[in-house]
C-alpha cells in the first residue's frame, strides 16, 4: 500500500438558492487516495460530481459554502483556510483542477507562454522569463507537444491540441493532486484518446502523484482510472477497482449504471439495454433512508426508514446498502437466470 | 425476406458547396445512398465530416448544390410551401441539442397541439385533443397534469428529449431523423431515450435515420450502418459487418479511438489477461 496523497473525510458543502434553500451537493464523502493511482467518479448528471471537484479544492466562493469536514493533502488539511492562502499555496502546486471547458478558457488575444508565466509568477513571483520558458520547453517536449505550440494564440490550436495545452499549463508546477472533470466530453473519438494518453503519461512520468478523473462515460472510466467511486444524490454509493466495479458490481445503482454500457464490441447487441426508471431525488429535501430506494428493484419496506451507512467491505472496496454482498450477488444471480 | 423491400429515401450524386472560388468548402461530396423502410440507418462519423449537413439538405432545410433526393420512389419536390409543408408530414427530425429545439414563448401543450394541428387534427373536439396529449405524454412516462402549464425551459435535459419523442408519437412520420439525439444527456438518461424510440419505431412503424459519433450506440441500435468521412460514404454495410470487420482504414482508425471493456486500451492501467472474459 502506498502512501496516502488525498483523505478526504466527512466532506460536506452546500449550494445556497437564491430562495435561502441549502441544497446539499456533496454529503458526507470520504475517500482516500493513494500515491500513483487514479479514481475516477460516475454518476448521472447533477449527482454532485463536479461539485465534489469544486469543494475538493478547498476554495470556496457563493453559492457553493463549506459546512464541514477535512481535505488532507499529503498531511495538510486545507479546509477553513484563507482563500488567498489557499490561492497562492494549495492551487496549483498541491492540486491543479481542469473543468469541463478549459479549452475555452484561453484568452484569445495572449499567447500560450504568457498563460505559463501567470501561472508560474503567481508563486514564484522573482522567476524570470528565461527560466519558465526552459520550463516549459522541457514540459511541452516530453508531452509530445510542439515547442512551437508556446508562441502561437490560442485560436491558431485546434480542440484536442487546446485542451492538451490547457492540461500542461495546469500541471506546470507537479502538482500532487489532479482533477480532471470531464475534459474530453466535447472532443472527438481521435482527440479524447490522444488527451487520455498524455494525463496518463503525466502520471507515469511523475509529474502528478494522483489523478480524479470525473466523467459519466463508463467505458471511458474503465481504460482511465484504477479505482472507480459512483456517486447518487450527492453520497458515494459504491467504490472499487474498476474490474471490480466493471464485472462485479454490488450496490444495484452501480448494477443499473454498468447495463446502461454501449461499446462497439462482440456481443453488445445482444444484451439488452436497461434504463432505470424514475428520476434522482431533488437535493432540496433528501428523501429519508436510502436514498436509491424509490428506484430500486430489490427496495425493502426497511430502506425508505433506516439511514443507510457506507460500509467497507474489504480494502479500497465498499458499498452503502442494507442488503449484504452475498444477498446483493443473490439477487443478481437469480435475476441473471430467469 | 421474402417480400421486396420497399425504397423511402434515397439519393444520386448529392452534393453541397458552401461557399465558391477559393473559399469553396465541399461539405457533402457526391453521395449515393439507399435507405429502405422500416430500418433503422446510422450514419456514423467525426465533427466536421458533414453528418449535420446531409441531415440538412433531407430534411429540405438547406438547397441541395448537385444531385437528386428520392422520397418514396418520387423525386421530392418541396420547391412551393405547399409542396414542402407535406413532405414534412412524412419526415421529422430530433436535432442535438434539447435546450434550443423548442419556441422558448410557447408551453407545453401548446407544442404538443401544434403537432396535432399539424396532422391535420384541428377541428378536433377539444376533449379529445387533451386525451390524445395524454396519451402522447405517457407514452414517454411524462405526467401531462405537471406539465401544461410549464414552458419548456422547466425541464431537464432528458425530460426535454423525452417531450420531443412525445412530438414525433402525434406527428407519425413516416422517416425520422435523429440528429445525435443522446449526446448532451447523461449515459443512464440515454438509455432511456433509446427505449422509448425504438418503442415508438415498433409503435408506428417508421425507419430512423441516426447521425451519431458514437460507435458503440450505432452498432448497438442500428440495422445498417453508414461511415462518413470528410462529406463521403467510406464504407456502409450492415452493422455486424462494418463494427466486427472493418475494411476502410477510417472505420478501423475510429474503432481503435473507442474506449472498450473487454479490449482495453494499450496504455490503460486495467488490461485484463485475455483467458478472463466479460462476466
Amino acid at each position: 500500500m502506498g502512501k496516502i496523497i488525498l483523505d478526504v473525510k466527512g466532506l460536506t458543502t452546500k449550494y445556497v438558492t437564491r430562495f435561502n434553500e441549502d441544497v446539499y451537493a456533496v454529503n458526507n464523502v470520504s475517500f482516500q487516495l493513494e500515491e500513483g493511482r487514479s479514481v475516477g467518479i460516475a454518476g448521472e448528471s447533477g449527482c454532485g460530481k463536479s461539485t465534489l471537484a469544486l469543494s475538493l479544492m478547498g476554495y470556496y466562493f457563493a453559492p457553493l459554502h463549506y459546512m464541514s469536514g477535512d481535505i488532507i493533502i499529503d498531511g495538510n488539511n486545507i479546509t477553513q483556510r484563507d482563500p488567498n492562502d489557499v490561492r497562492k499555496n494549495v492551487l496549483g502546486t498541491e492540486i491543479s483542477y481542469i473543468p469541463q471547458a478549459a479549452m475555452n478558457a484561453l484568452n484569445p488575444t495572449r499567447k500560450i507562454i504568457r498563460f505559463i508565466e501567470d501561472v508560474v509568477r503567481a508563486h514564484e513571483p522573482k522567476a524570470s522569463k528565461k527560466d519558465i520558458y526552459d520550463l516549459a520547453r522541457q514540459r511541452f517536449e516530453v508531452l509530445n507537444l510542439p515547442e512551437s505550440t508556446l508562441h502561437k494564440h490560442s485560436v491558431e490550436l485546434s480542440g484536442g491540441m487546446k485542451q492538451r495545452t490547457v492540461i500542461a499549463i495546469s500541471t506546470i508546477l507537479s502538482p500532487k493532486v489532479l482533477i480532471a472533470d470531464e475534459p474530453s466530453s466535447a472532443l472527438d473519438v481521435t482527440s479524447q484518446k490522444a488527451v487520455i494518453k498524455m494525463l496518463n503519461d503525466l502520471m507515469d512520468l511523475g509529474f502528478i502523484k494522483s489523478m480524479i478523473f470525473i466523467t459519466h462515460e463508463l467505458p471511458l472510466l474503465y481504460n482511465v482510472t484504477d479505482d472507480i467511486m459512483v456517486m447518487y444524490a450527492a453520497q458515494v454509493v459504491e467504490k472499487g477497482t474498476a474490474n471490480q466495479m466493471v464485472f462485479d458490481p454490488l450496490h444495484p445503482y452501480s448494477k443499473g449504471l454498468m447495463g446502461a454500457m454501449l461499446v462497439p464490441e462482440e456481443g453488445a447487441r445482444d444484451i439488452k439495454l436497461i434504463a432505470i426508471p424514475g428520476t434522482p431525488p431533488n437535493l432540496k429535501s433528501p428523501p429519508t433512508g436510502c436514498r436509491f430506494a424509490e428506484r430500486c428493484k430489490y427496495a425493502m419496506p426497511q430502506c425508505k426508514v433506516y439511514t443507510v451507512e457506507y460500509n467497507d467491505v474489504e480494502n479500497n472496496r465498499g458499498f452503502r446498502c442494507l442488503m449484504s454482498e452475498n444477498e446483493l450477488r443473490e439477487a443478481y444471480a437469480k435475476e441473471g437466470s430467469q | 425476406m421474402s417480400e421486396k423491400r420497399q425504397l423511402c429515401l434515397s439519393g444520386k450524386g448529392v452534393t453541397k458547396v458552401f461557399g465558391h472560388g477559393r473559399k469553396k468548402t465541399v461539405a457533402v461530396n457526391n453521395v449515393d445512398f439507399e435507405f429502405y423502410s422500416g430500418d433503422l440507418i446510422s450514419i456514423v462519423g467525426e465533427s466536421g465530416s458533414g453528418k449535420t449537413t446531409l441531415i440538412k439538405m433531407l430534411l429540405g432545410l438547406t438547397s441541395v448544390t448537385d444531385g437528386e433526393i428520392f422520397f418514396m420512389g418520387k423525386k421530392r419536390d418541396i420547391r412551393s410551401r405547399k409542396n414542402k409543408k407535406e413532405y414534412w408530414n412524412g419526415i421529422q427530425a430530433i436535432f442535438q441539442d434539447p435546450y434550443s429545439s423548442y419556441n422558448i414563448f410557447s408551453k407545453i401543450d401548446t407544442v404538443l397541439l401544434d403537432c396535432i394541428n399539424m396532422r391535420g387534427g384541428r377541428r378536433f373536439p377539444i376533449k379529445k385533443k387533451i386525451e390524445m396529449m395524454r396519451e402522447a405524454c405517457s407514452f414517454v412516462n411524462l405526467k401531462f397534469d405537471e406539465m401544461t402549464n410549464k414552458y419548456p425551459f422547466e425541464l431537464s435535459g432528458g425530460q426535454m428529449q423525452r417531450l420531443m419523442i412525445a412530438r414525433i408519437f402525434l406527428l407519425r412520420p413516416k422517416i425520422l431523423l435523429a440528429d445525435e439525439p443522446t449526446s448532451m444527456i447523461d449515459a443512464c438518461s440515454r438509455a432511456t431515450i433509446l427505449d422509448y424510440l425504438l418503442k415508438l419505431r415498433d409503435e408506428i412503424g417508421m425507419t430512423i435515420i441516426f447521425i451519431t459519433h458514437d460507435m458503440g450506440l450505432a452498432y448497438y441500435v442500428s440495422d445498417s450502418v453508414y461511415i462518413m468521412e470528410r462529406g463521403k460514404f467510406v464504407e456502409y454495410g450492415s452493422a455486424n459487418e462494418i463494427i466486427l470487420n472493418p475494411k476502410a482504414d477510417y472505420t478501423k482508425q475510429l474503432l481503435d479511438d473507442i474506449p472498450k471493456i473487454n479490449n482495453p486500451w494499450e496504455f490503460s492501467r486495467n488490461r485484463r489477461p485475455a483467458e478472463t472474459g466479460a462476466s
